[in-house]
């Protein structure tokens, strides 16, 4: 081969092998699309506490789905009732802890304003429990939730005691500590996390901040939004409408 | 230079050679940590993958709204115009990811007063509007599904016969054991009693035997409390001691 002749067949060549190394690439590049990305995304949570009825389902089906013990002593998310009497004291009480007994029901008379205000660890922006957990094991993900490694942690309960919002306990069984994670092994594939799944009244919506189009952006959008202590900085992701001044 | 030189031989002997010790551990750890270790050993990004997939990993319970639809389409249907229509079929029926992977094993279907009780039990927190009744005097011993489709359930008209009139013996028959025996079990009401009240009454019992057709000792009702009409208060009428809207339970 002389010179001329390959220097004639180079300019075929190289063109030639750019375009077939792009198609290759597009073929590969093709079943990773469908995968789950997590920067895509950024979960949240809005409750319409005027919607909330009490009924407990969201507390149950979140036991059933996530392996919560059974004791009302221990929950991934609880139901807290104020009761605000006309001579201003408030009471706060979580139904659950409630369940079995009958229920002492507040006189109907002296109650200024009674609701229900759902809660659940608010999967913070800057969360505490993660500056002070002393081996890394809970951290947040790249989609916003905070997650717990189970096999990192190792049950000295400082995160339970940083959470400003009480939203971590410690597992009787893998004595570890535990939290909502949104079900995060639900979001990740499409469905809703079982607490809204099963509120019937859709008190709880799910959404994901960085699409405009989620029922999340727009429940922020309509909706006249508070978030739980906000002067702690923590930027928390469960954004409450109309929340009442007494809520803590 | 010089001056240096006259620093370093003022500082004695022994803290120069602690120093060169100090440094050369300072070095060590610095090379082993940045440059020996691999960065995979330091890097959480390992364990933090791995902590997202084991939490990927575990198992669905509640299949989600949407899927029930496929085989149960009539009650789809039926639930997507009534005011059930914002709850998920799993909120009573349970979880179902099971019931999908293996038809065989049903999902739960309640049938007492006991969940419905849940949401519309009367409750001084509950929202305004939202419809709530009072367990106790609702009805009692019957079960919702009677009376509401729980697909689509409408507020039933009640029948308001007698109570219009008679609320409060019909509200205190409602918690007493008589609660589901009709007015006109043993009351026998002429028609003309609703036009004209007082003047056509209807007809009350009148022996003991009529009692006695449930709560004698021959009777054949299972669930009535029985007694010997011949020895149980002989002197007496039924109702001079049994108010029978509400007889005491035994």
């Amino acid at each position: 081969m002389d010179r001329r002749k390959f220097l004639k067949n180079a300019i075929w060549f190289i063109p030639a092998a750019g375009l077939f190394r792009r198609f290759l690439k597009d073929a590969y590049a093709k079943p990773g699309n469908g995968r789950y990305d997590p920067n895509h995304h950024l979960y949240g949570m809005g409750i319409d506490i005027d919607k909330c009825i009490g009924c407990g389902l969201c507390i149950e089906a979140c036991k059933k789905e996530n392996n919560v013990p059974k004791e009302p002593f221990f929950c991934r998310t609880w139901v807290e009732r104020y009761v605000i009497r006309k001579d201003g004291s408030v009471t706060v009480e979580s139904i659950e802890a409630q369940k079995g007994k009958p229920r002492a029901k507040p006189e109907e008379t002296d109650i200024l304003r009674s609701f229900f205000v759902p809660k659940l660890c608010n999967q913070c922006a800057n969360p505490p429990c993660v500056q002070v957990c002393p081996v890394g094991a809970t951290f947040p993900t790249e989609d916003g939730v905070v997650l717990v490694d189970s096999k990192r942690c190792i049950g000295c309960r400082y995160c339970i005691q940083a959470c400003p919002y009480g939203a971590r306990y410690l597992h009787p069984e893998t004595r570890t500590a535990d939290k909502c994670t949104f079900c995060y092994h639900r979001v990740v594939k499409g469905l809703l996390p079982a607490c809204v799944e099963v509120c019937p009244t859709q008190a709880r919506v799910f959404g994901d901040l960085k699409s405009m189009a989620s029922r999340l952006v727009r429940f922020t959008r309509m909706n006249k939004i508070h978030v739980l202590k906000p002067h702690l900085n923590t930027e928390p992701k469960v954004y409450y409408a109309d929340l009442d001044g007494e809520v803590r | 230079m010089e001056k240096m030189k006259g620093v370093l031989e003022k500082i004695p002997e022994q803290i120069r050679r602690l120093l060169i010790v100090i440094a050369v551990i300072i070095t060590g750890v610095v090379t082993v940590r940045y440059f020996i270790l691999p960065s995979s050993l330091t890097d959480r990004r390992f364990h933090r993958e791995s902590t997202v997939q084991r939490e990927t990993a575990k198992n669905i319970v509640f299949a989600g709204a949407s899927v029930c639809g496929a085989c149960h389409a009539d009650q789809a249907a039926k639930k997507k115009i009534g005011y059930h229509k914002t709850l998920s079929c799993e909120t009573c029926h349970g979880p179902a990811q099971v019931h999908i992977e293996n038809p065989a094993t049903k999902p739960t279907a309640p049938r007492g007063r006991e969940f419905c009780v849940f949401c519309h039990a009367f409750d001084p927190s509950r929202p305004t509007g939202f419809p709530q009744i009072n367990p106790v005097l609702h009805n009692p011993i019957k079960a919702c599904v009677t009376c509401h489709h729980p697909h689509d359930p409408v507020p039933s008209e009640t029948p308001r016969e007698c109570s219009a009139c008679h609320a409060q013996i019909a509200s205190i028959k409602t918690v007493s054991p008589h609660a589901l025996i009709g007015c006109t079990s043993c009351h026998t009401v002429p028609a003309k009693h609703k036009i004209t009240p007082r003047s056509v009454k209807p007809t009350k019992p009148e022996t003991r035997e009529f009692c006695g057709k449930c709560h004698g000792k021959e009777s054949d009702r299972k669930d009535a409390p029985k007694i010997d009409l011949a020895t149980h208060g002989e002197r007496f009428l039924c109702w001079e001691c049994h108010y029978p809207h509400r007889p005491e339970r035994m």
